[in-house]
């Protein structure tokens, strides 16, 4: 069972060690031109999560190809790069640039104001630019997330990455204004699980492609439970900021999980909420067969 | 940077303030304005806190409880136990020849492990009332001020500048001194560089906080 971080939840090149504990890493958003992203106040804890509103801050394509890139490679563990941009032909032209990676289509950052064009039309301009795997990102807050997910399969994804952050806000105890300069943000931690669970099961019963389930993950346990809803890897985001070491701890509790419930591997479980009690799988689409 | 789980020793209060020590296990304390991430119990998020002394075998952080997450360290009771990461981030520098203290309210928070490193070197203190001014206790050879008096107007030139407080007081100092170092603060979510939460303008660049300081040079 894959183990990745969530783009934008860790910097390999800062901290190599947490990065080396997962099965690849997955970089922060790249856009064609660099962004400084938004001003400060950009995250806020909340009850059950945070809300983040970096905003893409990122050195931009060409200084990530010729500076940050290079220097990932050396740390030599399976790279992804998440790929950003404001039109279908900007994802595209990144995406002819790179080579030897995996590359996961950020269709969803919720802090930056510009409307991208379909996530469809971006998957297909993309997979005309390269023959690399394409992952499509995709926000849990489509109305059916399912007809996007079969829609970017349609469009020549490889897999999906669900789910990105959901909008947020998140108001001073004392002044009852906007806790980030920005107003809303992006939520993510224990509060989003649910979301991703629904996410990842309904497209699991839409699609054929693999899903790399993100969104809450704290434990070996929730891990376990988005590969049961149809997950076959798992990434890990807001937990890495409270604990570098949860990528083992992850791992060795999803064993111990696993193992309790008598599947031999995490792949055993597999679309396990699918089948019916009577232990018949339910007649559903062949990605959880 | 290493984590570890760690027991609570102590919690003492002092003024408005509570200096929470921990046994420090196998984490090394670090250099004075390095800091720790503490785990708030209760909280999503681990809390950004300098070192404020490191006697053999503890750490001690000197804590304000203005929200949910300082409120949870501050309730925190001998035998608790804690998850802490660091030390992290760049601290001051100790290679200064006639070096001068200057902290502002909760920002006197690195100054007695700085103090203690430097042999005690004079301070200049500033707080908002004299119950808070009772943490001024935790640096020797320290003069106090209190507002509406602030610690900008009572500076001497000449000197080595170290300060820690709030922000228009590090602006203030950096107008005066453009050879101090200002120990800044920023919201963070992780402390070592990957969410990129604590952004502050560094050169005309947005830069982690984390990475680049919390110790910087004001000019």
């Amino acid at each position: 069972m894959l183990l990745l971080n969530g783009s934008g939840c860790l910097d390999a090149l800062i901290a190599p060690d947490v990065a080396r504990a997962l099965d690849a890493f997955v970089t922060k958003t790249i856009t064609p031109l660099p962004r400084d992203g938004n001003a400060p106040v950009r995250i806020a804890e909340t009850e059950h999560g945070m809300l983040n509103a970096i905003g893409l801050a990122n050195p931009g394509r060409e200084k990530f190809l010729d500076e940050v890139l290079p220097h990932l490679r050396e740390l030599g563990f399976p790279l992804w790069v998440s790929v950003g941009g404001f039109a279908a032909d900007e994802y595209a032209e990144t995406c002819a640039a790179l080579d030897d990676v995996t590359i996961e289509l950020n269709l969803s950052c919720p802090n930056v104001d510009e409307a991208p064009e379909s996530a469809a039309e971006i998957v297909g301009a993309c997979r005309a630019a390269t023959d690399l795997p394409l992952y499509a990102k995709l926000s849990p807050a489509a109305w059916d997330v399912a007809d996007t997910a079969r829609a970017v399969e349609a469009a020549g994804a490889d897999g999906l990455s669900l789910v990105n952050t959901i909008r947020g806000l998140s108001l001073d105890e004392r002044t009852l204004r906007p806790t980030l300069e920005r107003g809303s943000g992006g939520y993510s931690g224990p509060a989003l699980k649910p979301i991703a669970l629904a996410a990842v099961y309904a497209c699991a019963r839409a699609t054929t492609i693999p899903i790399v389930g993100m969104g809450g993950v704290r434990t070996g346990r929730d891990a376990l439970e988005l590969i049961a809803a149809g997950a076959s890897a798992v990434a890990l985001g807001t937990v890495l900021f409270s604990d570098p070491d949860a990528p083992l701890r992850v791992r060795t509790e999803l064993d111990v999980e696993r193992s309790a419930r008598g599947f031999d591997s995490a792949h055993d479980a597999r679309g396990i909420a699918h089948w019916t009690d009577a232990g018949q799988r339910a007649d559903v689409h062949a990605n959880v067969l | 940077m290493k984590r570890a789980r760690l027991k609570v020793l102590g919690n003492e209060q002092i003024g408005p303030y509570f200096l929470i020590r921990v046994g420090c296990g196998a984490l090394d304390p670090g250099c004075p304005g390095q800091f720790f991430m503490l785990e708030a119990p209760g909280r999503v998020l681990p809390r950004p806190m300098s070192v404020c002394l490191a006697p053999a075998g503890e750490l001690a952080f000197l804590i304000d409880p203005i929200g949910p997450g300082t409120r949870a360290l501050c309730a925190l009771e001998p035998g608790d136990a804690i998850h802490v990461l660091g030390p992290l981030g760049h601290g001051f520098r100790l290679d200064v020849e006639r070096p001068l203290l200057v902290g502002g309210g909760i920002g006197i928070a690195p100054l007695p492990f700085v103090s203690e490193r430097l042999g005690a070197p004079p301070a200049l203190l500033g707080f908002r009332s004299e119950w808070h001014a009772e943490a001024a206790a935790l640096i020797p050879n320290a003069e106090v001020v209190i507002e509406p008096t602030y610690v900008t107007e009572a500076m001497p030139a000449g000197h080595d500048v170290l300060a820690c407080g709030p922000e228009p007081m590090l602006e203030t100092v950096r107008a005066l001194s453009p050879d101090a170092q200002l120990a800044w603060e920023a919201p963070m979510a992780c402390g070592y560089g990957a969410c990129y939460g604590c952004a502050v303008e560094i050169g005309g660049e947005l830069k982690r906080l984390c990475v680049e300081g919390p110790v910087l040079a004001a000019a």
